[in-house]
């Protein structure tokens, strides 16, 4: 038997074989044993043309280039910032990426950036290690006053964000919120208190249906019922769209 | 001494009835329970994340950190000394073993991943029931694995092969009874978990692990659909 055994956007778990034959190439999540494809990852099966890859459901967050990210001071040090990212690793912001003013040497850091202060970040550098580099200067990166942070799965970013950002500028509109998604799932949200909570609801809810079809008009409804006005999807090209495209590309 | 019947009216090559759920610990980055008759494991997997001490670290791969435990309430009626002990710690490493092969941590240099693996009922096979558990745990937290593992024992009662002892049939005839906890990989069939408990002859040993590999593909679609039903909810 040849061909296809798994139907498109279906969860496949690890060790699951996935195709048979050599009509379909392996690709992110998946691995070829002599004439079989198989899963190496928990995820949603996604078929393009030949190519078998797996959006993983689950996972820790890997630092890439050029990710925009959020970021935690836990740490300052001489020269620099130690900063936790929600992955296995942290990241160190080095003086001279932490502004465009000129700070002298022995400057008292934690006049830039305290500890548990958090900061919208550029990933420059990761090594082979995952010794990570990251810089604040660049539109749009600064560090972070008021509002909260939350927590999400790194794997629920590109949904949170949806297609060409239609997601979360459907919550910023709803909400009235201002709402930074940084790659390795940290989301600043800054807003009245109790659209604040609104939009955690909201987030969490998308974490949760993250998987099943439909979930832009979901909750685009849901937010409708809560806020009592009328919602539109509005697809916009914004800072989001490279970071979210590169979520996709990877590894190819 | 013969065993003709076993004691729960289970056919000489049918296991235990098998339950299995993932995601049961909203906190960890993937858990797991599995139950096997009336031995329960439940498995908590955090990370990959940074592994202090720092000499225990590895710049070419992640480490598997595995912890088993059986709770002081968890046994036969007398009470289990909790805290780590010769037994424990022997577990902890065998699942270690059992569940490299399957898991590629590259990506991962310096880190760790920690299982930890909680026996709340016991009655035999609970090893066997942590891999399962700690099996599932591992790919519900999204880690890079060729393969899941399935895990459970067989063995000789009186003069009779057998899968899958429960605690009565382990002490039958004064502990004579021989019991083989065992792993596989079912996709290649490798056995990445073989430890003995009593006098076997090479013959009989064949043929339990014959009898065994039959059992696989049943366990692998337990575990494969534990999986699955977290994300078809709804």
């Amino acid at each position: 038997m040849t061909g296809l055994i798994v139907q498109d956007k279906t969860v496949v778990v690890p060790g699951e074989v996935i195709a048979e034959g050599i009509d379909y190439l392996p690709s992110y999540g998946s691995y070829r044993e002599q004439d079989k494809i198989m899963a190496s990852q928990l995820g949603l099966l996604n078929i393009d043309g030949k190519v078998l890859k797996i959006i993983p459901l689950a996972g820790r967050y890997l630092p890439r280039r050029n990710d925009v990210i959020i970021a935690k001071v836990v740490d300052i040090l001489m020269t620099g910032w130690r900063l936790e990212i929600n992955s296995p690793y942290t990241a160190v912001l080095n003086l001279k990426d932490a502004s465009f003013d000129y700070i002298a040497r022995g400057a008292d850091l934690s006049k830039y950036f305290n500890l548990e202060d958090y900061m919208v970040t550029k990933i420059v550098n990761v090594t082979s290690q995952n010794i990570i580099d990251v810089s604040c200067k660049g539109p749009g990166l600064r560090g972070l006053r008021g509002g909260r942070v939350i927590r999400v799965s790194s794997c629920k970013v590109p949904r949170i964000i949806g297609k060409k950002g239609s997601m979360v500028s459907m919550i910023k509109r709803a909400t009235g919120c201002q709402i930074t998604v940084g790659q390795n799932g940290f989301v600043w949200i800054n807003g009245e208190p109790d659209k604040e909570i609104l939009v955690v609801e909201v987030i969490n809810k998308v974490q949760r249906e993250a998987h099943i079809q439909g979930l832009t008009e979901r909750i685009q409804k849901f937010l409708e019922e809560k806020t009592g006005n009328k919602i539109e999807i509005i697809e916009e090209k914004d800072e989001y769209e490279s970071s979210e495209q590169s979520e996709y590309s990877q590894e190819n | 001494m013969n065993y003709t019947k076993r004691f729960d009216g289970r056919k000489f090559d049918e296991l235990r009835p098998i339950e299995a759920k993932a995601g049961v610990i909203k906190k960890a980055d993937g858990s797991a329970y599995f139950r096997i008759g009336k031995t329960t494991a439940y498995a908590a997997v955090y990370g990959p994340r940074e592994l202090y001490p720092k000499f225990m670290q590895d710049p070419k791969q992640g480490l598997l950190r595995c912890n088993y435990n059986m709770m002081p309430f968890s046994g036969a009626g007398e009470r289990v000394r909790p805290g780590p002990s010769r037994r424990s710690k022997e577990i902890s490493m065998i699942t270690e073993r059992a569940l490299r092969p399957v898991l590629d941590l590259k990506d991962f240099p310096n880190a760790v991943v920690d299982v930890f693996i909680e026996l709340t009922e016991t009655d035999a096979g609970s090893r066997c029931a942590g891999i399962c558990a700690a099996s599932i745990a591992l790919a519900d937290a999204g880690i890079i694995m060729k393969d899941m593992v399935v895990a459970y024992s067989v063995g000789k009662v009186g003069d009779q092969v057998v899968v899958d002892l429960d605690g009565d049939e382990e002490h039958f005839d004064h502990n004579s009874s021989v019991d083989i906890p065992l792993a596989f990989i079912p996709s290649t069939g490798e056995i990445t978990l073989l430890q003995m408990d009593g006098r076997i002859s090479p013959a009989d040993l064949r043929k339990c692990l014959a009898m065994a590999k039959e059992q696989a593909p049943a366990v692998l679609q337990v575990l494969q659909k534990a999986l699955k039903d977290k994300y078809t909810m709804e």
